[in-house]
């Protein structure tokens, strides 16, 4: 009975990670962190920089040996296992390709080291190179490559091997901001087409939203929060959270009373606002997103909302579809930042226009301080 | 435009002493060296033109024997310099960090500050028949007589590959380091066992040091005189020797300066072909070294 439940968990899960720490001397660079990662899922590990992801990655690809805990892939303990055994294959962040060879001896490399004849090797690679969209590149250098194509050689080169799970370390990082954004789209479907389960680090919030399927927020070594992209976005679990994913006015204050989950947050200056959250001390900081905010030219317009302020346009961030009003409010130490919608009768508004904002309790998140 | 005059000055100034060194010291006197080798004794203190100092070299088999056993003890005293070299070198530039990485350096450069003709003397002290290691031996047991270690080819590959370490070593550890330590985790991390990432990444990265070295070492070797002559001895034989032989000892100079054109326009010739074996140019390995 055990053993069958035991076959039956080895093949729910593609990478189980159980209280895995890494120390560096007496600095914990991943502390006591645990998460399992499903078949066909990508998953993303968003942090800033110096938080462990990287290290974590690595020990997942066997580069570092974690001080305690255990890294399960299908069920079987990689612990002691080196990396060039295990079915994982990473994607650099310099992406690392062979410069001594050429694009089809990169993607043969790893079907060689098995022991694959040098022709059938070729082959598959070619025809892994044609998948990617790099038909006819196999002869080509490296070196002769654009970035894109650079790094569609650099997961054409690990998905050849048909891995468990692919390691991406933050494989967008050197591209410029058009390629960005088109790689972004084209890995999602990549991952889709092969059905293989991802693991991507990054410290690009955009990037791990747009492409995952659940979102592991990591911060100093630990994880502050796991969940959809939308489950982050619109219920951050720690203020850290609630500040690292996605754009957010933060205010902090003191709770003057609270019931049921809505609280009332006194600002320094005296200006009561209402929002919702479980705090059980004084001290708090609250959240709310640019674009949860209303803006109206009147009072009378925001009559409904809890949190009504008025204030003066203080700067105009054109910005297309992302444009932003900074709005210096009475009663706020920081100018409040709301999204601009270009289609609305206010897109025309100047810097020196008295304005009057509003949100709504929900819209609000207070976390204690 | 107008500082063009004054650049170009500058310019000649600068490269003066090069060219003055180059010319005085270089290509003069192997024009006289070339000129001298063509000169054919026919009468005492009489000279004409021919190429008779040449053909003594073809024809008289001490001489060829003697460059080719020059030549094939170089080829592998240059291989054996790599094969040692490499390791250290692979560890200077991979794993060494720092102070250790400068001090590793130093102690190979270290026995440099001697002369080779001291450095020579030392090894001769070692492996004489009354030296350092022929007491040991006895000492523990291992023979009961003073065995001579010096005067056979051993001895003179162990002093050529000692004295052409460190030209393996810089080029090598310089060729080594500027590969990207991720691409070689990508070597592992793609199923390479360690010989397959040292065959297949780590060798082809490091292949224009391992010819810029081995050229270094190759023509240092085959120019050596001191090293065979002093733990060679009579077993010696070194080209060099017949030079020295020809010029000093029997007076002949047209002769050693037609063998000094053989060996510079051999070992040319065999760098030349080491480089179209390995694939390598001249122009990549000269930016390594």
């Amino acid at each position: 009975m055990t053993l069958c439940i035991g076959s039956v968990m080895a093949h729910s899960t593609d990478l189980d990670i159980v209280n895995v720490t890494k120390r560096f001397g007496s600095h914990a660079a991943v502390d006591e962190v645990t998460f399992s990662v499903a078949p066909g899922e990508f998953f993303s590990i968003l942090g800033p920089s110096g938080c462990g992801k990287t290290t974590l990655m690595r020990m997942i690809a066997g580069f570092e040996h974690p001080t305690s805990g255990d890294i399960r892939i299908r069920g079987q303990s990689m612990i002691g296992v080196p990396a060039n055994r295990r079915p994982v294959n990473m994607v650099f962040q310099s992406l690392a390709l062979f410069p001594m060879m050429s694009v089809g001896e990169n993607v043969a490399y790893g079907l060689m080291c098995r022991g694959m004849p040098r022709e059938d090797a070729e082959e598959r690679a070619s025809r892994m190179l044609e998948r990617v969209g790099l038909t006819g590149f196999g002869e080509r250098r490296v070196t002769a490559l654009s970035g894109g194509q650079r790094q569609r050689v650099a997961i054409a080169r690990c998905l050849v091997l048909e891995p468990t799970l692919v390691l991406l370390d933050e494989p967008l990082g050197a591209l410029d901001l058009k390629l960005r954004e088109h790689m972004k789209i084209e890995l999602k479907q990549l991952q889709g087409t092969f059905n293989t389960t991802f693991a991507y680090i990054t410290h690009d919030q955009s990037e791990a939203l747009v492409m995952s399927d659940r979102i592991a927020v990591m911060n100093q070594g630990r994880f502050e929060q796991v969940g959809s992209p939308r489950e982050l976005y619109h219920n951050p679990a720690t203020p850290f959270v609630a500040s690292f994913v996605g754009e957010t006015n933060r205010l902090q204050g003191e709770i003057m009373a609270s019931s049921d989950g809505t609280v009332a947050l006194q600002l320094p200056s005296g200006m009561v606002t209402r929002g919702t959250g479980r705090v059980p001390q004084k001290a708090a900081v609250a959240f709310v997103r640019p674009e949860s905010i209303a803006l109206a030219p009147s009072q009378p317009a925001l009559r409904d909302l809890p949190n009504r302020f008025e204030g003066r346009v203080s700067a105009v961030l054109f910005d297309g579809a992302n444009s932003s009003l900074l709005i210096e409010t009475l009663g706020f130490e920081q100018p409040v930042r709301a999204v601009l919608p270009q289609a609305g009768p206010l897109a025309g508004i100047e810097v020196g226009a008295p304005i009057h904002v509003g949100w709504t309790a929900d819209a609000m998140k207070v976390f204690a301080a | 435009m107008m500082t063009k005059p004054a650049q170009r000055l500058t310019f000649f100034l600068l490269l003066a002493p090069a060219i003055l060194w180059l010319g005085l010291l270089i290509v003069l006197p192997h024009v006289e060296i070339l000129i001298l080798s063509f000169s054919e004794r026919v009468a005492p203190r009489v000279y004409a033109f021919g190429v008779g100092n040449y053909l003594e070299f073809f024809t008289e088999p001490l001489y060829w024997r003697t460059f080719a056993r020059t030549a094939f003890m170089s080829i592998l005293v240059t291989a054996l310099t790599l094969v040692l070299a490499f390791p250290i070198a692979l560890y200077i530039a991979r794993v060494a960090q720092g102070r250790v990485k400068a001090m590793l350096l130093l102690l190979c450069l270290l026995p440099f500050w001697v002369s080779e003709l001291v450095r020579t003397l030392g090894w001769m002290m070692l492996l004489r028949e009354t030296g350092v290691i022929s007491y040991m031996l006895r000492a523990a047991g291992l023979a009961d007589q003073p065995v001579e270690l010096l005067y056979n080819d051993g001895a003179v590959i162990l002093g050529l590959v000692y004295g052409g370490l460190l030209f393996m070593i810089v080029p090598l550890a310089n060729a080594l380091e500027s590969l990207e330590p991720s691409v070689v985790e990508a070597g592992f991390d793609l199923g390479g066992s360690r010989w397959t990432v040292l065959r297949r990444i780590v060798i082809p990265h490091a292949m224009p040091g391992i010819v810029a070295g081995s050229i270094i070492v190759f023509m240092l070797t085959v120019g050596n005189f001191a090293t065979p002559v002093l733990l060679g001895g009579k077993n010696g034989l070194w080209f060099t020797e017949q030079i020295y032989a020809q010029f000093i000892t029997r007076f002949n100079w047209p002769q050693g300066a037609a063998f000094g054109m053989l060996l510079l326009l051999l070992s040319s010739a065999i760098v030349w072909l080491g480089l179209r074996l390995t694939g390598q140019s001249l122009g990549t390995t000269l930016k390594q070294a």
